[in-house]
């Protein structure tokens, strides 16, 4: 019994002495910036570049969805200084009153962000005061060629019961309906009960089709062929595809969700200047692009989107897609606290079905 | 003088109670029982009928009984036939079932996804031996096999303190009066190990209940559990007032065990510790 | 005779279900093909990947100072309170320890819930502070329902005999009543020691931002997709629990002498 105690004691604190160690060193005293971000939603090796040039320390932390990220945010209890949500929690997030104005004089190279990137965040962030952003894209259907019958164009392909088991839809309770609406032609900002009841009846006859709800393991068991079809955000399909050759990328015919995750200071922010540092660093060209090879999610930097250097990444349709010939693309609105509750009970309804 | 001086190392203590155990506690039940204005309201608590969240709570109900009782099963002869082992061998061969608790509960729950999955070890291997594959990841039984796993150990080690707590002489005596095997069993073992054996129904039910950790990782999010309904509440609705009302619910039927458990073993000698 | 067989093989059945899939992710932590269907060959790479992850050697650090200071704290707290309880009257008694099974017994997922509530409104910030003092919270019982049985079969005549003698309360103390209730405080910390370094749910509530522990690590790593790195932590952690306890259980003998059979069985 002594000798437990004692071995444990002893290794424990050599352990904490020999870690602490490691992690301390290169911190120089210039202040952090508490950096909230998506899963896997940028290089490593970039922070450590920041770190190393401004000597302020990134504390990072991550979310899968914008609805986890939200009560933690507006809790309070952690504060945060950079955030990168999607439109619609961004407009959500203003509506409240979390975020603060961004000061555009620290973030000079704004300049490299595409003007219709700053075009089109006007419909969550009217005056482009509190938003700058960093990703763009659609979200499809990624497919196994070898898994499935002929190509692949709508979403009613997710209610084939040829596929049963091999599907996987999104975890998080937009999108799902997202993909339920626009299968029956309707809007994904509805609000309308019939349409959502419709949907939501949709859903749950899809549920004994689906193999799992998931987010970020998409990916890895699209690559790892457990699945043949699943719902996936387009950053991911370049990736997938290096990965694993079988993958193909496609934007239904029904329409789907053009999205933008912008960063964005919020309120109670500690260190809102290193905030700001931190907004301007990403936008630099070079590590807009270290980024976009890394995570592979389309970039609205365009001075990075000149430097690419693969001739056919430039030109993917994936990567960077003409949208003026697909239809029925929506961004997401936010649809008050009340639009919030309808669509949690009905999401509720769907999971405990 | 003395006995004052000793109260006075207890103040630690009960302010501690106080302020992380009873204070907390009643927060919970201060948002479980008001709505968002902050008026007194039971519609929280009524909203377990809800049939979402009556599905959720009878399917949490249903797993944690059916993974209570595998585990009993499992562990009941287990702790019989490492107590009838020689005294030496047994501190080591106990440990041996015990080890996997130091595990850290999440990779014990990760090993499982690894071997359940479709592509995973076991159908791998079914799928080279030409078998049919074994498809029961993102089901309830993945989870019960989860929760089974997990908890096993909880269930062991209690039965197994009663047991050898048992007197020899008590069960040579019942022999000596003419007792068959059986008859020891269920007039002599059984009675005196009960204690264990309601102790390791608590220390399995209760996590098996209120899990949804379980849920998430091995029912690949299609099994909503009353656990999951709470912790979602939290952690992506922000209603704290419903997520509150609801584990007040789930409260009761931890009281509810207790009691029943208090009932049955009334010298707490079944105790864990 | 067969009655031996058939508990062999169970015993044998049991050992399966309980160490293959532990067994499986050592083995797999050395294949070198990522997905767990192929073998890929034997390496180490997963290894040296983990040994180069900064998180998770940050997360093990925290992990492994937060079970070291919350067991620490709680046995001092615990065992002081155990003093004091023992000059309770009955009623007192009965409430205290009532009290004291609350996180014990409640579920985990509320005792982590009320005290994130707790935490947002005495308006603290997150982090390494708010999961220590849940952890101390929730190992303090621990410590008292070890130490209290052990207290209890004190004889109270012995350390009133020492202050006849002339030694003071706390030199009496320490000579004549700590060495009774050593094991069960020893037994108390190492069970606040396990109980912390195990623990999920409470954290999970409890946490901030950039402060991981191994578990929140794992869940959050687990969520994003399986990675190798995984099975090698997996590896080295249970061969470092392995190691630890067959070191103690090495020797039965000074074991029971130190602490009787009973407490080692129960850790």
């Amino acid at each position: 019994m002594k000798k437990i105690l004692c071995t444990i004691l002893a290794l424990s604190s050599a352990f904490s002495l020999v870690l602490t160690g490691c992690g301390s060193s290169g911190n120089d005293s210039n202040g952090e910036v508490i950096v909230y971000n998506w899963g896997e939603y940028l290089d490593p090796e970039v922070l450590t570049i920041f770190e190393e040039e401004t000597g302020i320390k990134v504390v990072y932390d991550e979310f899968e969805t914008n609805e986890v990220m939200y009560p933690k945010v507006e809790a309070g209890a952690t504060a945060y200084d950079v955030i990168c949500p999607s439109d619609y929690m961004i407009q959500k997030m203003i509506e409240n009153d979390l975020l603060a104005e961004i000061n555009f004089d620290n973030i000079p190279n704004i300049k490299n962000i595409g003007t219709q990137y700053m075009e089109q965040s006007k419909e969550f962030d009217p005056e482009n005061k509190y938003s700058v952003p960093y990703c763009f894209g659609t979200v499809g259907i990624l497919y196994n060629k070898t898994m499935v019958d002929g190509p692949i164009d709508s979403w009613s392909v997710l209610w084939d019961e040829k596929y049963a088991d091999n599907i996987l839809m999104q975890d998080s309770v937009r999108d799902a309906f997202m993909v339920a609406l626009k299968l029956n032609g309707y809007s994904m900002n509805s609000l309308n009960k019939e349409e959502l009841e419709t949907a939501k009846d949709a859903l749950i006859a899809q549920k004994p089709l689906v193999q799992a709800y998931v987010i970020d393991q998409v990916r890895d068991k699209m690559i790892g062929d457990e699945a043949a079809i699943g719902v996936i955000y387009s950053g991911e399909a370049i990736y997938t595809q290096r990965e694993n050759e079988n993958l193909e990328y496609v934007i239904p015919k029904e329409g789907t969700n053009v999205w933008i995750d912008s960063w964005v200071i919020p309120k109670n922010a500690p260190n809102k200047e290193n905030a700001e540092k931190f907004i301007n660093f990403m936008c630099r060209e070079d590590i807009a692009l270290m980024n976009f090879e890394y995570i592979t999610y389309s970039t609205p930097n365009t001075a990075a989107q000149a430097l690419i250097e693969d001739e056919e990444i430039k030109n993917s349709p994936i990567a960077f897609p003409d949208l003026s010939q697909y239809e029925n693309l929506e961004t997401f609105q936010y649809l008050g606290s009340e639009g919030d509750e309808l669509y949690n009970n009905l999401w509720k309804e769907v999971k405990s079905e | 003088m003395n006995s004052m001086k000793k109260k006075l190392l207890g103040l630690p203590y009960y302010l501690w109670c106080v302020v992380f155990i009873l204070i907390p506690l009643g927060m919970v039940f201060y948002y479980g029982l008001t709505d968002k204005s902050g008026a007194f309201t039971l519609e929280n608590i009524v909203s377990i009928t809800a049939p979402e969240h009556l599905k959720a709570l009878f399917l949490a109900l249903l797993l944690s009984v059916i993974a209570t009782l595998l585990c009993l099963l499992l562990a009941y002869p287990l702790a019989m036939i490492l107590c009838g082992m020689q005294v030496n061998q047994h501190s080591f061969i106990v440990f041996i079932f015990i080890l996997p608790m130091w595990m850290n509960f999440l990779l014990r729950t990760l090993a499982w996804q690894t071997l359940l999955e479709k592509t995973g070890v076991i159908n791998s291997i079914l799928h080279f031996l030409h078998l049919p594959g074994l498809n029961i990841i993102n089901t309830p039984y993945a989870i019960v096999l989860g929760m089974v796993y997990n908890f096993l150990p909880f269930m062991v080690l209690p039965i197994y303190n009663a047991l050898s707590k048992i007197d020899d002489n008590v069960i040579q005596a019942a022999r000596d009066l003419g007792a068959n095997g059986l008859q020891v069993f269920l007039k002599i073992t059984l009675p005196l190990s009960t204690p264990g054996i309601i102790s390791g129904i608590t220390m399995v039910f209760v996590p098996a209940l209120t899990t949804f950790v379980i849920s998430k990782l091995l029912g690949g999010s299609k099994v909503l559990l009353i656990g999951n309904v709470i912790e979602e509440e939290f952690t992506q609705a922000s209603n704290w007032h419903l997520g509150s009302g609801l584990s007040i619910v789930l409260m009761i039927f931890i009281l509810v065990n207790m009691i029943l458990s208090a009932v049955f073993d009334k010298d707490g000698e079944g105790n864990f510790l | 005779m067969i009655r031996n067989t058939a508990k062999k093989i169970y015993i044998v059945l049991i050992f399966i279900f309980l160490y293959a899939p532990i067994a499986t992710l050592m083995v797999l932590s050395f294949n070198a093909s990522k997905t767990r269907a192929k073998w890929g060959g034997f390496t180490f790479k997963w290894y040296i990947a983990l040994f180069q992850n900064e998180d998770i050697l940050s997360a093990l650090s925290n992990t492994l100072s937060i079970a070291l200071i919350a067991s620490v704290v709680a046995t001092v707290i615990g065992t002081a309170a155990c003093l004091a309880i023992m000059s309770l009257k009955k009623r007192g008694r009965a409430l205290i320890l009532g009290i004291t099974n609350i996180p014990m017994l409640n579920a985990e997922i509320v005792t982590g819930i009320s005290l994130m509530l707790l935490f947002i409104s005495m308006g603290l910030k997150f982090g390494f502070g708010t999961i220590l003092l849940s952890h101390i919270t929730f190992c303090i019982p621990y410590v008292i329902l070890s130490v209290m049985p052990r207290m209890q079969q004190l004889n109270p005549s012995t350390y009133e005999a020492a202050l006849d003698l002339g030694a003071g309360p706390v030199y009496g103390f320490f000579k004549v009543v700590f060495p009774d209730i050593l094991p069960g405080v020893l037994s108390g910390f190492l069970m606040s020691f396990t109980m912390s370094l195990d623990d999920f749910i409470i954290t999970h509530f409890t946490k901030g931002a950039g402060v991981d522990t191994l578990s929140t690590k794992i869940y959050t790593e687990v969520k994003k997709g399986i990675k190798p790195e995984m099975y090698a932590l997996s590896t080295i952690i249970f061969l470092t629990v392995l190691v630890l306890l067959l070191l103690v259980n090495r020797n039965p003998a000074t074991r029971d002498a130190s602490s009787g059979s009973n407490d080692s069985a129960k850790i």
